[in-house]
């Protein structure tokens, strides 16, 4: 386990300086690429028209891309939170929620993490997740749902699991990957729009002829077109590529801290059965939650295909394999070892 | 060749730098940890009265285990006076036999069924379950970073600067009471 925690930690946090360098590099492309691409069009251009020299562009944008990244690191599990219409728990007031806040501070003292800000969002589905910039300052959110239909023990194992996404740094990389996958995809978004009204095409005309002929600069263009078309595919699947493996490894934490695997076998399997999607959580932050709120929870996951495009790994492979673990550790003299 | 050997100081003195702090570190998250268990034990300690207060006029007759919660909660409350990495054994032990008392005490509360129904003593019960499992589990944390400390300061080469930084084995907290290793928890769920 030991190896395990520190080796994922370090994963994390080189993942997250990976993913906000990229972001960075793949705007700072945009801007100086088209800058570049600019700059060659209007270079031999007669005396008295625009030279491009200076480049504007990329500077103005690698200014944006990391003024994103600030912004998102400073209000990205806000955003999220505000997203699902979560409102925060400060004074318990029914028996309930009491219990809640009490199995986190329990499962806060387990992991060795600050106790997170409690938020509930009230939704029927049974659904919890965890999100944040900083590992000291973590956000946990559960369904109204989830509280009425688990027991004590079972609340405990999910929040169990949720701790385990923060005791990995898990939930800043899933955070910052969800508040870039928004940005990026409300960027591209406002570009078609710009590009459907013709603003940049009408560019065009300023445009002299002759040094159209360059194909190095020709296929730099459609590169450089090609990457702004394709940015929110590849951060949608950069999110998928992040979230499986994880899920595992915070459902073993889960049973290290509650000494329990079998509780939270028992929670998942009646998430499970309630199979509804959760409404209130949208496709954005969707592998941020300990079940897929999209609904497709076991039956699409299981084939091949469905497994590729799933936020989440089947969850009759998760029953099973803390199943496994609290047979090893009966077998082993009935408790787990310590990490 | 004297390059080779201002290197070679450079690396040992380098990692020895790095397993020093790693030790300190240790023994700060050691320190921590055993101070996550007493801030529960204090409010474990502070919750007795409330629930010794909520149920008195109920159960006069039992008073031989409000009795023994009460003489347990203060002999643990001297105990814990003294806590510390080296001398974990003796506040265990008193904590240990508090455990037991309040486990027969709530085991009697269980048979009174309108005691049980009174909300107070319902929220109490509440506070009870999650107190006594936050003692559970700042222990379980505290053994596993003190069982890291002791493993980190005993191992080679870590151990030739063990001495520098200072480094004695911290104590673990053990189960010594019998009777509570055999009831792993007690449940008072209320359905």
């Amino acid at each position: 386990m030991a190896e395990n925690l520190f080796e994922q930690q370090a994963s994390n946090r080189r993942k997250s300086w990976w993913l906000v360098a990229a972001f960075i590099l793949f705007f700072a492309w945009l801007g100086f690429g088209g800058d570049y691409i600019l700059w060659e069009y209007t270079r031999y251009g007669p005396a008295g028209q625009y030279q491009h020299r200076f480049p504007f562009g990329g500077i103005a944008l690698s200014l944006i891309a990391w003024g994103l990244v600030t912004y998102i690191r400073r209000t990205g599990s806000a955003k999220v939170l505000w997203s699902t219409g979560a409102r925060e728990l400060t004074e318990p007031t029914s028996d309930e929620e009491r219990r809640l806040v009490n199995v986190v501070e329990e499962m806060a003292i387990a992991s060795g993490t600050t106790r997170p800000r409690i938020y509930l969002i009230d939704d029927p589905d049974p659904n919890a997740f965890v999100t944040g910039t900083d590992a000291s300052q973590p956000h946990l959110a559960v369904t109204t749902g989830l509280i009425a239909m688990l027991d004590r023990d079972e609340l405990q194992a999910v929040v169990g699991h949720e701790m385990g996404h923060v005791k990995n740094l898990d939930m800043q990389l899933m955070t910052l990957m969800a508040g870039l996958a928004g940005a990026v995809a409300l960027i591209a978004d406002g570009l078609g729009r710009t590009l459907r009204f013709g603003r940049l095409g009408g560019r065009g005309g300023s445009r002299d002829g002759g040094k159209g002929g360059n194909p190095v600069l020709l296929v730099l263009l459609v590169l450089w077109l090609i990457s702004w078309l394709l940015a929110p595919l590849i951060t949608k699947l950069l999110a998928l590529g992040i979230s499986r493996k994880r899920e595992y490894l915070a459902d073993a934490m889960s049973a290290q801290f509650t000494r329990n695997p079998l509780t939270l076998a028992q929670a998942l399997d009646k998430i499970e059965k309630v199979g509804a999607p959760t409404k209130t959580i949208k496709a954005g932050v969707a592998h941020l939650c300990i079940a897929d709120p999209l609904g497709h929870r076991s039956g699409a996951a299981s084939s091949f295909l469905g497994g590729a495009f799933a936020t989440h790994p089947p969850m009759s492979m998760r029953v099973a394999r803390l199943k496994a673990m609290a047979f090893q550790a009966q077998k082993a003299g009935g408790d787990l070892p310590p990490q | 060749m004297s390059y080779v050997l201002i290197i070679v100081v450079v690396i040992i003195a380098f990692w020895m730098i790095g397993a020093y702090n790693g030790l300190i570190a240790l023994r700060n998250d050691t320190a921590n940890a055993l101070k996550q268990i007493d801030v529960q034990l204090k409010r474990r300690h502070d919750l007795i009265p409330n629930l010794i207060s909520a149920v008195q006029g109920a159960m006069d007759f039992e008073k031989d285990t409000l009795a023994a919660v009460i003489s347990a909660r203060n002999s643990a409350m001297t105990a814990s006076a003294g806590l510390d990495p080296q001398h974990v054994g003796a506040v265990a032990k008193a904590e240990a036999q508090l455990t037991g008392a309040l486990g027969k005490f709530m085991a009697v509360v269980e048979a009174y069924p309108n005691l049980k129904a009174t909300t107070n003593v319902g929220q109490l019960q509440e506070e009870l379950t999650s107190t006594e499992n936050k003692v559970s589990f700042a222990r379980q944390l505290y053994n596993d970073t003190a069982t890291k400390y002791n493993t980190k300061q005993q191992q080679f080469p870590t151990n030739l600067v063990a001495g520098v930084a200072n480094a004695v084995p911290a104590e673990l907290w053990e189960i010594e009471d019998a009777a509570e290793r055999a009831v792993p928890k007690v449940e008072f769920r209320r359905n």
